[in-house]
Formats: C-alpha cells, sequence, structure tokens
C-alpha cells in the first residue's frame, strides 16, 4: 500500500497507532518524504487481511486528516515491488569463496570487506532477498539489514501529493 | 499579540461565546488573557472531565462546537475520558491543553505529559503548537476539523512559553486545511439505485443513528420527510432519539439491545434495511452472523469506514445525510414511484400484532407500601414535561435505557446520553452544558445513584451559577444494569454492585444551598415531579424506586433480534453460552 501523507509530527505515530489499535498486521513499513517541498511523505506500507479487513484500512487510513491518499498497489494492477537488503556474513575459506560465488549469481553488490567478513547489499523482490539469506546462513554467521518493501505502480500515471 | 491573545482572538473570531476549564500553571496565561476581555465567558468546572461532558452536552443541544481549556499533565489526562466519550459519539469539540515549555518537553517537567500521544487514539486530531506563527492555523484548523465530516473533538496542545511569544494572528478566513474534504453529496447513481430498492420494498425499514442528529435540525427533517412520503416504518438508535418523531404512528420505538421487540423484529425480518447516519454498533445488531438475514441493506454515512465495517451492505451511500436524503427525496417525489401497497399493508399488519406484545408493560401498584417502579417515574416525567420541550441528558445504566425506553423524543438535540463509550458521569456535567447553552430552558439528567457519584463534584458548578439543571435520581442502591446482567448471566452473585455508602441526597442538595426532594410510594411521584419543576432554581430529586427491577426487553450478549427476553419469566429459556458471556 501507498499512502501519501502531509509530512508532520505525529503521523508515522497515528498510522502505526490505528494499526495496532484496530489489530491489524504491518508486515513492513517505510517512509520518506517525496515531494519537493518536504510536504509530503510517502509510507510504503505491506498488511495482509480478508478483503473486508483491507476495505477497512484504506477506510480507516484515509480518515486520518493528515493522510492525502491511500492506495493499495497490489488492487491497482501491474507495480514494481523493491527492497534493498544489507546482509553481512562472517566466515573464512572455501565458505567464503562460496558466499562471493552465490553473491555474484544473485547480483549483490560487495560493499565491505574484510579479512573475515562481507558486506552485500542487494536490491530486489523479497522472494529474492529471502533466497538469498537462506543460502548465506548456511555459510558462516549473519547479520541483516532490511528496508521493507517500496513500491510503485507500472506506466505512467503518477500518484500526486497534494 | 502573544500566543494567549491570538488564542483568545481566534476562539471569538470562531464565534465562541463560552468555554468550561479549570486553570493550572501551564496555562497561567490564557487565564490572564481571558481575565482581560469579555467576548469569552468561562465557566470554573470542579474536574477537567466534567469540563469535557459539559462542552458535549452544550454542542449537542446547541449544534455549535464545544470548548474545552484545561491545564497540562493532569489537567489533560483528567480529560481523555470525555475526549474519549466525544471521539465515539462524534462531538465536535476542541480542547486547550497546557503544555510545559518547549525546551522542557521530554525531560518529565513538572505536570508534563506526552498530551498529544496519549490522545492521539482518543481524538480525531490533536496538534501540538511549537512555533507562535503556526498559532492561528492550529486553532482554525482544529475549528473546521472537529465539524467537517464526522465530526470529534479535537486537541490545540499548548506549550507555556508559545503563550507568552508574540505573534501575527491570522483570521479564520486566511486559512483552509490543504486537503482535509470529507465527501458530502452522495453518487447519484448509488442515489438511483438505492431510490428504487426502496420503491420496490415489501418489508422496508428505516434504522436511522446519530449521524442524522449530527447532520443537523435540517438534515433531521428531510429524514422525517422522507420516512413520511414512503409510510414506512421506521426506528432509531440510542443515539438517534429524536432524528425521527416518537409521535408519528411510523414510529417503532428504539431497536437494540434493550430497544422494542417490534424494532427489533421488524430489522430482524425486513427484506430492505435503509441505514440513515448509523453504525451498525454491536450494541444494535446483537449476533452479526445472525443480524437481518434476508435483507438488501442501504448504508448512508458520512464516515467511510463505517461502511462495511461489521455489516457487508448492499449499496454504500457516502455523503452527508442532509445532501443525500435531500437528493433521495427530490429523486423520490420526480419518480413517483408505485409502491406495494398490498405486501406493505401485510408488512404493518405483521408490525402491529409485535406491538401488540406490548413489550414496555409493567404494573404499577399505587399502594403507598408497594415499590415506585422506574418506568412509572420516567413515565410520569415524560407525561408532566412534555409540553415543556424539555433537554435530558442520562448518566449510564438501567435508568439510561428506561429513559430511552420511556421518554419520548420530537425533535432532534434533546437527548443527550453517552453512547459509545457508555460514561457513567456524563449525565450530570453534560446537564450544565445544555443549560449554559439553553438558559431558559428545561433540562433534566435523568440518573441513576451510582453514576452521579462519579462526577458529583460538579454540583459545585452548578450551584456557582445557579443553573436551574434538574437532576432526577432513580435511586435503586445498586449498580443496577450490572447487577442486572449478575442476575441474568452469572447466578445471581452480586458481586460489589451494592451502592452502599450514598449520601443523603436531600441533605446534600440542601448543604449546597438547593432543593433537595424525595419520593418513596407510588402517590408521591407526581407531587415530586410538579414540585421539581415549580422550583426556579436547581433541584436534586431522589426517587427511591424498587431495587430488583430489570430493563427488558433484553437480547443477551451473543443472541439475535429475535432471541429477545421480554421479562422476567423469559429467564429459563435463554442460551447461556461462553460466547455471550464474554461479550459486554
Ligand atoms: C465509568 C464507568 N464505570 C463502569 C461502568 C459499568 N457500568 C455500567 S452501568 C453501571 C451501573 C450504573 O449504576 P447506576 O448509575 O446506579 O444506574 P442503574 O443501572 O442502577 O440505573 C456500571 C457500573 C460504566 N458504564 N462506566
Ligand atoms: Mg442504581
Amino acid at each position: 500500500m501507498a499512502v501519501l501523507v502531509d509530512n508532520e509530527p505525529g503521523v508515522l505515530a497515528r498510522v502505526v497507532g490505528l494499526f495496532s489499535g484496530r489489530g491489524y498486521n504491518i508486515e513492513s513499513l517505510t517512509v520518506a518524504t517525496v515531494s519537493e517541498d518536504e510536504s509530503s511523505s510517502r509510507i510504503n506500507l505491506v498488511t495482509s487481511g480478508t478483503p473486508m479487513i483491507i476495505e477497512q484500512i484504506k477506510a480507516q487510513l484515509g480518515r486520518l486528516v493528515p493522510v492525502q491518499d491511500v492506495h493499495d498497489l497490489t488492487e491497482e494492477g501491474p507495480h514494481v515491488e523493491h527492497e534493498l537488503a544489507l546482509i553481512k556474513i562472517v566466515n573464512a575459506g572455501s565458505e567464503r569463496r562460496e558466499a562471493l560465488r552465490i553473491a555474484d549469481i544473485f547480483r549483490a553488490r560487495v560493499v565491505d570487506t574484510a579479512v573475515d567478513s562481507f558486506v552485500f547489499s542487494l536490491t530486489g523482490s523479497p522472494e529474492k532477498i529471502e533466497s538469498f539469506l537462506e543460502l548465506m546462513r548456511n555459510l558462516g554467521d549473519v547479520e541483516i539489514a532490511r528496508s521493507g518493501v517500496v513500491a510503485i505502480q507500472r506506466g505512467e500515471k503518477r500518484k500526486k501529493d497534494v | 499579540m502573544s500566543g494567549a491573545e491570538i488564542v483568545i482572538k481566534a476562539l471569538a473570531d470562531q464565534g465562541v461565546d463560552v468555554i468550561f476549564g479549570y486553570p493550572g500553571g501551564a496555562v497561567l496565561p490564557l487565564y490572564d488573557a481571558l481575565f482581560k476581555q469579555n467576548s469569552v465567558r468561562h465557566i470554573l468546572v470542579r474536574h477537567e472531565q466534567g469540563a469535557v461532558h459539559m462542552a458535549e452536552g452544550y454542542a449537542r443541544s446547541t449544534g455549535k462546537t464545544g470548548v474545552v481549556l484545561v491545564t497540562s499533565g493532569p489537567g489533560a489526562t483528567n480529560a481523555v475520558t470525555g475526549l474519549t466519550d466525544a471521539l465515539m459519539d462524534s462531538v465536535p469539540l476542541v480542547c486547550l491543553t497546557g503544555q510545559v515549555p518547549t525546551h522542557l518537553i521530554g525531560n518529565d517537567a513538572f505536570q508534563e505529559a506526552d498530551t498529544t500521544g496519549i490522545t492521539r487514539p482518543c481524538t480525531k486530531h490533536n496538534y501540538l503548537v511549537k512555533h507562535v506563527d503556526d498559532l492561528s492555523r492550529a486553532m482554525h484548523e482544529a475549528f473546521y476539523i472537529a465539524r467537517a465530516g464526522r465530526p470529534g473533538p479535537v486537541v490545540i496542545d499548548l506549550p507555556k512559553d508559545i503563550q507568552f511569544a508574540e505573534g501575527d494572528y491570522l483570521g479564520p478566513d486566511e486559512i483552509t486545511h490543504r486537503h482535509y474534504r470529507p465527501q458530502t453529496v452522495g453518487d447519484p447513481a448509488r442515489i438511483a439505485e438505492a431510490v428504487d430498492l426502496i420503491a420496490g420494498a415489501k418489508r422496508p425499514i428505516f434504522y436511522i443513528g446519530g449521524g442524522c442528529i449530527n447532520a443537523g435540525p435540517e438534515a433531521c427533517k428531510a429524514v422525517t420527510e422522507f420516512v413520511r412520503a414512503t409510510g414506512y416504518p421506521a426506528t432509531a438508535t440510542l443515539m438517534g432519539l429524536g432524528a425521527f418523531p416518537a409521535s408519528s404512528p411510523q414510529w417503532l420505538g428504539m431497536l437494540g439491545m434493550h430497544g422494542t421487540y417490534e424494532a427489533n423484529l421488524a430489522m430482524h425480518g425486513c427484506d430492505v434495511m435503509v441505514a440513515v447516519g448509523a453504525r451498525f454498533d454491536d450494541r444494535v445488531t446483537g449476533r452479526i452472523d445472525a443480524f437481518s438475514p434476508g435483507s438488501k441493506k442501504i448504508h448512508i454515512d458520512i464516515d467511510p469506514s463505517s461502511i462495511n465495517k461489521n455489516v457487508t451492505v448492499d449499496v454504500p451511500i457516502v455523503g452527508d445525510v442532509g445532501a443525500v436524503v435531500g437528493q433521495m427525496l427530490e429523486s423520490w417525489k420526480k419518480k413517483n414511484p408505485q409502491i406495494d401497497g398490498k405486501a406493505l399493508e401485510k408488512w404493518w399488519g405483521q408490525i402491529d400484532s409485535w406491538r401488540a406484545v406490548d413489550c414496555l408493560h409493567y404494573e404499577q401498584g399505587q399502594a403507598p407500601s408497594e415499590a415506585i417502579k422506574p418506568q412509572y417515574a420516567i413515565d410520569r416525567l415524560y407525561q408532566l414535561t412534555k409540553d415543556r420541550d424539555a433537554f435530558i441528558t442520562t448518566e449510564v445504566g438501567q435508568h439510561q435505557m428506561w429513559a430511552a425506553q420511556f421518554y419520548r423524543f420530537d425533535k432532534p438535540n434533546h437527548w443527550m446520553t453517552s453512547g459509545g463509550l457508555g460514561t457513567m458521569g456524563y449525565g450530570l456535567p453534560a446537564a450544565i452544558g445544555v443549560q449554559i447553552g439553553n438558559p431558559d430552558a428545561l433540562v433534566i439528567d435523568i440518573a441513576g445513584e451510582g453514576s452521579t457519584m462519579m462526577n458529583i463534584q460538579e454540583l459545585g458548578t452548578m450551584a456557582q451559577y445557579n443553573l436551574p439543571v434538574k437532576v432526577f435520581i432513580l435511586n435503586n442502591m445498586w449498580l443496577g444494569m450490572v447487577r442486572q446482567w449478575q442476575e441474568l448471566l452469572h447466578g445471581g452473585r452480586y458481586s460489589e454492585t451494592y451502592s452502599a455508602g450514598l449520601p443523603d441526597f436531600v441533605k446534600l442538595a440542601d448543604s449546597y444551598g438547593m432543593t433537595g426532594l424525595r419520593a418513596n410510594q407510588p402517590d408521591q411521584v407526581d407531587d415530586v415531579i410538579k414540585q421539581m419543576l415549580e422550583t426556579p432554581g436547581p433541584v436534586i430529586v431522589d426517587m427511591v424506586v424498587s431495587q430488583e427491577e430489570n430493563c427488558f426487553p433484553m437480547i443477551p450478549g451473543g443472541s439475535a433480534h429475535n432471541e429477545m427476553l421480554l421479562g422476567a419469566n423469559d429467564h429459563q429459556e435463554q442460551t447461556k453460552t461462553e460466547d455471550g458471556m464474554v461479550l459486554v
């Protein structure tokens, strides 16, 4: 879901509070300003529920005063979903070489190297990140930082802020 | 101008003539500014919760926005129950709270509370004003937001340094909200669909809610006109009483947990339901999967999130009740549809047979040894005040439900009760607010003895301003509604529901310089009510009523509309399911 909001203090707390207060799930959430004058932010939010609950979530979000617009990208058609992950792996020897080889297959970039560790940067669908992580976990000790999903509709239509 | 002066100027420009408040350190500059002007009157309350309920009573009886002023910390936290009440019942309020100076925020300063954090889930919107230049905007937006769309409370948190700071004032015309514009006019296609459905109904019913009252007296008139034009039966929720005249032959009484037999069975058996500004609350629907199973449902509401929340409807119409019903009425008149007279005659026949059950029947023996029935006391109160255009507030409990059943409202904005939150302690301060807004009117708080104790301190406010509110206490010596549930659902184990340690209400009235009256026997009821009405100042009536009486009809938690208990002898038949018991 893409939620365009006024960039004002407390707006994220309102959105998050709505989800916890009404018992909805948040699977991931990211937020950043998107308008040139920094007056609007876009919250990218992944949630789940029955169609009736999703309808409710949209209506409840729409009711918050600083919310400008709510888009259910899943519903609105083809869209691109991306997530960024930074993965640190601590290992040595053949496992270290194998990690590098797999990173190459996934087109993960090495953004830091030390004698016993790598940090990879990987972008793509959550599924792609998930499978990469699974392989890495077999090859050493890992630490993971994920951004949560951001998404945008395909084609020329734009979601405009106010 | 100082921030404090900006606040007062903004209030005056918003047409505010009275505010309800209580002073403290963090609002001293505001109280100083109040002292130096005379466009805004201040009513000094005794507890901040009282201030909010007063503002609610004021707002609901006048149609204006209620305004509250409290200090930081405990002042703000004391207001929280009232704010939640106003949110649940969609009452337009603006509540100004003092806050510690901006440089101390976050330091656990004296009387600091995270007011915007605490009130975020119990307000429609809130502001923390950190720059004096943002103050005019916050003030005017708050009034707009409180009223626009579905009304609700708005908090403005005002740090003390902002109240002192010098800034420029902007008037209401210079400020509009960037984008908050709730939809008010209904989608014409949906309206046409709804009108066709209504025209073709064989067993129709109008289900009227508090949204009609919020939409204003004109909207209520439109609803009434439409219902009359169709000739169909109408019921209303607790919050909707007065939106449609109870004296109309089309009126079936209130619906829901303590609604009438005819209203609930008509809801259950209808084929077309027209929900107007109502929200399918659980007190109304009973068991949700058995709610009106065979009907097509039209739902008019200004809040899109109310639609398909509890019950899936067939024709949703987002918009203001006044606008949408106006559109429907126009389309109805234009089409002049041929309604199914035969089917309707049968439907009314069915309804009349339900009416004949006389579900609100009670017996009042007149011997002096007989206890006064609470129903009788309200019945008599209604008979003796019905020509006086009285405003009625209530507390919460059995007396509230009896008031809803036995007092009959022909006009909107005359019935003030805490519906959504069910806040004991609402009625007395609300009545004070109503009286402030309607100085010459007859204002009666139909109360229980238990609830009265919850905001009893506001008798001080009544005394200070010599407000002629009539506090009509149905004293059954019990937290009656809870006792009733204990009797029906918990084997008669009356755990902590006896009202011990009550004051003598007559002496209490006396100590405040008010008039106290008491009735113990049925033949005293009329005399006491008459005396109460003849007394020009504030009166407390201690109506000593039967302790055992239960409120019927009743749809127990987890039951459907057609599984209603009609009276004391119906107990054994009820199903005490676990599912039902966990519901409140
Ligand atoms: C603030 C608050 N606390 C508790 C309750 C639960 N409650 C609902 S009705 C009721 C009893 C009210 O007693 P009283 O005012 O004497 O009214 P009665 O039912 O006897 O008419 C209680 C305790 C409530 N509604 N509000
Ligand atoms: Mg009682």
